[in-house]
């Protein structure tokens, strides 16, 4: 299915991580926002505001709080309107009850996390990478989610397409990581033509309204949708529930639906990954990094190479699911995995743990504010080949 | 690879300057240009800086580290940002503005009353936009044809004519400090303008006139000390 | 078994009236013996029956506790959402799909407490949704504990010595805020209630009817206030109708007069004709109306 020509904005412009964002959900078919200010992601929703009115077919709201934006966006999502919602740290606490709600009742929407320093307040102006854990398991209860992180502007857009192409066909909100230095980091963003834009449909129920079964699961495990007023007259809750969607409140019920919530996901993380390679073969050390942490580090793996130090790269766009295929084999072939990111240690500790003993791994942290000194990051690679 | 920081106090339009460089280098002169910018919490007034990096490969750190080419559009900005320039890269103020500074150790240092100009072209807020020109004069990141291409996409509808106009005066004034001004440049009548402002006005403007002659060299140091100490 | 009640071939053959709006495969409910949600579902069935809307284009949202199981039992698209976010569920229902006809039904700490923010921007915005707002005083799925409308001495789990916090007045809140119809009725009160449901439902903007309702398991227990039906009689002997009354006199005091009846009905513009109006104005005819044939 072909991207709709009116919300696409073909051509080369000169954006910033957050417009771009603004307009990869557009060109992904999103004509509903439903969103609360908050520094640095605000202008993702600016732009939403300004554009929806001219493409038309959707409405922007500015709602009370981010509680109620992703409240609103899964109504929006069961009513049959691609929707999105865009915040930074503190609201994305806030959105962590209903983005449960979300994964229990399997809606396909797109959250943007424009990450900023914390914990709480913490720098609204500046950049941090250290929701990264939050985005996996901030909402309680056990489940999978997926997560892609991009690094430019132009990945900002690409992958929001990615993000809603990913929410449809897994039926599963899809977190795009951003993070304050791409969110307003202005570079090229080339917008293709609509007809270049591949977009995976609803998979809709078509059988008679009578016999929809909203969590009858297909052979991919993933359930048929409809939306309010399509006259299938379901039912769907927060509740553990039944193909029927009704509550029912045993373990054998609960195991059934969350196995399945998970593996939807787990069993097709492979396919979900998105990673980027280079020169990881016959390299000692193999740095893993994701969103702008990737594009500090080249500076550092450059230094090295020219030094004559076999170091490679791997760039997680898709961190959750983790890529934990290609982490193990890699940690097989390498004598160590330096891992730059913005805290304390998050992915890091998922590394380390698909590592398994077979390469060292270091952990090079940064706090937030601002992205690593880049003299770190080599600093880190020379410890890796020691 | 250029590393250009761009800085004023907020509402000067620092950012929007910044955002022009880097979107004539990357849509119009076939570069690769990437735009970061730093601010404080207050919408207007204080510091705040737009960074450009412009470079013929993709750039992968976003953020300025060594500035070759600096604008100071404030005091404040100056003070901040004036000094940590790389030695032989250019620093460009507006005269009016930045009123005591240090001796610059850098190798090439011109001045403009771009804010005045901006004044008497009738909106004190294009001022920016005669830096741009000035920039797109005394620097060699960008080119004047791109740069003309990239503003009227650049700026409310009704005000493009005002903003060329704001680029070509503060060009000029760059091509007559250089000396390249074409025949009949010279007519420009920057000075004729400023005369019937206020003294102090035309003091610096006579500061700025004897830069004008000189500094094709692009070698003027210390000049702008003793412009300061009449 | 009495006579009465033996199930005959006749009997068998017909179907509940209700059978087209309530999911006969969840019954029995979980509500308690007494409880008023039962009629106020009647109710609202008998209201979306008369109005002529059609039941696909209906869709009822629920927050959590007691009155949130309601979009369980109703057959149209229905949501049981989380705490209190039943509005701007709703919201986004209604405005991602103008066509749908979009209830909410809930309870008073659901939509009042921990969804009150939600409640006054719904009704600032004049958002075209229809609130059922069903209060027992009392939170009584968790157990009886203290609600935003729990009388004052009232007794609650968590004001085991009686409430002293003043309770919000729910027809002056909604007022305020500038919702376009407000009622209050009793669940003893079918018919006007009912009549009120269908009035709120054509309402244009944010409509809210508030239903008092019996909680014996826990409101009436812990007040030593009787059974079910001896709350019944304290409405019917003690409810007031006062239709325009000044929402501002509508307080409800432990074991005192409540009064019922319609207090606001006006028109204003709601949130999407506003939306639709402006950008009419600010685009001219280049602007495509949002809700387009569906506002009035």
């Amino acid at each position: 299915m072909k991207a709709d020509p009116r919300g696409v904005l073909t051509g080369a412009h000169y954006l910033d991580g957050d417009h771009a964002a603004a307009e990869g959900g557009l060109a992904a078919g999103c004509r509903f926002l439903a969103g609360y200010p908050i520094t640095p992601s605000t202008e993702v929703a600016e732009r939403f505001a300004a554009r929806i009115p001219k493409v038309g077919g959707g409405v922007f709201i500015q709602m009370e709080d981010e509680l109620a934006s992703m409240s609103a966006i899964l109504g929006g999502a069961w009513a049959g309107k691609k929707s999105m919602t865009v915040t930074s740290g503190p609201g994305f606490s806030l959105m962590m009850e209903n983005l449960g709600l979300g994964i229990m009742m399997e809606v396909p929407t797109v959250i943007i996390n424009v990450q900023r320093g914390g914990p709480s307040t913490g720098l609204p102006t500046l950049p941090g990478q250290a929701d990264m854990m939050q985005a996996r398991w901030g909402s309680h209860g056990d489940y999978e989610i997926i997560a892609i992180c991009p690094s430019s502007p132009q990945e900002a857009f690409d992958y929001m397409i990615t993000a809603f192409n990913f929410s449809e066909k897994y039926r599963v909100p899809t977190l795009v990581m951003m993070d304050e230095c791409v969110g307003h980091m202005t570079e090229k963003v080339v917008i293709p033509p609509a007809d270049e834009i591949e977009l995976t449909p609803r998979k809709e129920y078509t059988g008679p309204p009578e016999e929809y079964l909203p969590y009858l699961p297909d052979k991919d495990m993933i359930p048929w949708m409809t939306k309010a007023g399509d006259g299938t007259r379901f039912h769907t809750t927060g509740l553990t529930h039944d193909e029927k969607g009704y509550p029912v409140m045993n373990a054998d019920c609960q195991e059934t639906l969350v196995r399945r919530l998970i593996d939807k996901i787990r069993k097709n993380a492979d396919e979900i990954a998105i990673v980027e390679e280079e020169e990881v073969d016959g390299a000692d050390v193999v740095l893993i990094s994701y969103g702008i942490s990737s594009r500090v580090a080249i500076p550092a793996i450059e230094r090295a190479r020219r030094e004559g130090l076999k170091v490679g790269s791997l760039r997680l766009v898709t961190v959750w699911p983790f890529p934990e295929t290609r982490v193990r084999e890699l940690a097989k072939n390498v004598k160590a995995l330096v891992i730059p990111e913005m805290n304390y240690g998050q992915i890091y500790y998922e590394i380390e743990r698909c590592a398994a003993g077979n390469a060292r791994t270091i952990l090079v942290p940064h706090g937030g504010g601002w992205v690593h000194d880049v003299n770190d990051v080599y600093a880190g690679i020379k410890e890796g080949l020691k | 690879m250029n590393e250009i920081r761009i800085s004023g106090f907020g509402g000067q339009g620092i950012i929007k300057c910044g955002y022009i460089v880097g979107k004539t280098a990357s849509l119009f002169d076939g570069k690769f240009a990437t735009l970061t910018q730093s601010f404080g919490p207050e919408a207007r007034g204080s510091a705040c800086s737009a960074q450009v990096l412009v470079d013929d490969e993709p750039i992968r750190y976003p953020y300025v580290t060594t500035p070759d080419t600096v604008v100071a559009m404030s005091q404040e900005a100056y003070d901040r940002f004036g000094a940590d320039i790389t030695q032989d890269g250019t620093l460009l103020i507006d005269e009016d503005l930045v009123k005591s500074l240090e001796p610059p150790k850098v190798g090439k240092f011109y001045s403009i009353p771009a804010t005045r100009i901006a004044e008497q072209l009738g909106l004190r807020l294009v001022a920016n936009i005669v830096m741009f020109g000035f920039f797109t004069a005394m620097t060699d990141i960008i080119t004047p044809g791109a740069a003309r291409e990239a503003l009227p996409s650049s700026v409310p509808a009704r005000f493009v004519e005002l903003n060329m106009k704001a680029f070509e005066q503060g060009y000029e004034y760059g091509l007559a400090v250089l000396g390249k001004l074409p025949d009949g440049g010279e007519e420009k009548p920057e000075e004729t303008k400023s005369g019937a402002n206020a003294g102090a006005g035309s003091k610096r403007e006579a500061g700025s006139k004897k830069a004008k002659g000189k500094s094709s060299s692009g070698k003027n140091t210390g000049k702008k000390k003793a412009t300061q100490g009449e | 078994m009495t006579k009465e009640t033996t199930v005959t071939e006749e009997t068998q053959e017909q179907a509940h009236p209700m059978d087209e709006l309530l999911r006969m495969d969840r019954m029995p409910h979980i509500w308690c013996p007494t409880c008023g949600l039962g009629t106020v579902v009647t109710a609202l069935a008998m209201a979306l029956d008369k109005s002529g809307i059609s039941l696909d284009d209906v869709a009822v949202v629920s927050g959590i506790g007691c009155t949130g199981r309601v979009a369980g039992y109703i057959k149209v698209d229905s949501f049981h959402t989380t705490h209190g976010r039943a509005i701007p569920f709703a919201t986004g229902l209604h405005l991602a799909n103008p066509k749908l006809k979009v209830i909410v039904v809930s309870g008073d700490g659901d939509l009042i407490a921990i969804g009150g923010n939600h409640f006054i921007h719904a009704a600032r915005r004049n958002m075209d949704i229809t609130v059922i707002c069903v209060n027992n005083f009392i939170y009584a799925m968790t157990g009886g504990q203290v609600a935003p409308t729990t009388p004052l001495t009232a007794n609650a789990s968590t004001m085991p010595y009686g409430n002293f916090e003043p309770p919000f007045n729910i027809p002056y809140l909604a007022d305020s805020c500038g919702a376009s119809y407000v009622a209050r009725w009793s669940s003893l009160h079918v018919r006007r209630m009912t009549t009120a449901f269908a009035e709120a439902l054509a309402a244009p903007g944010f409509s809210l009817v508030e239903v008092v309702t019996p909680c014996s398991t826990l409101y009436a227990r812990r007040n030593r206030l009787g059974t079910g039906l001896d709350l019944l009689k304290f409405y019917h002997d003690n409810c007031e109708i006062e239709h325009g009354a000044d929402t501002r006199s509508l307080d409800i005091d432990f074991q005192s007069t409540i009064k019922l009846g319609k207090f606001i009905e006006r028109r204003r513009p709601t949130f999407l004709e506003s939306l639709d109006d402006w950008y009419g104005q600010v685009f001219g005819d280049k602007y495509e109306p949002y809700a387009g044939a569906t506002s009035e």
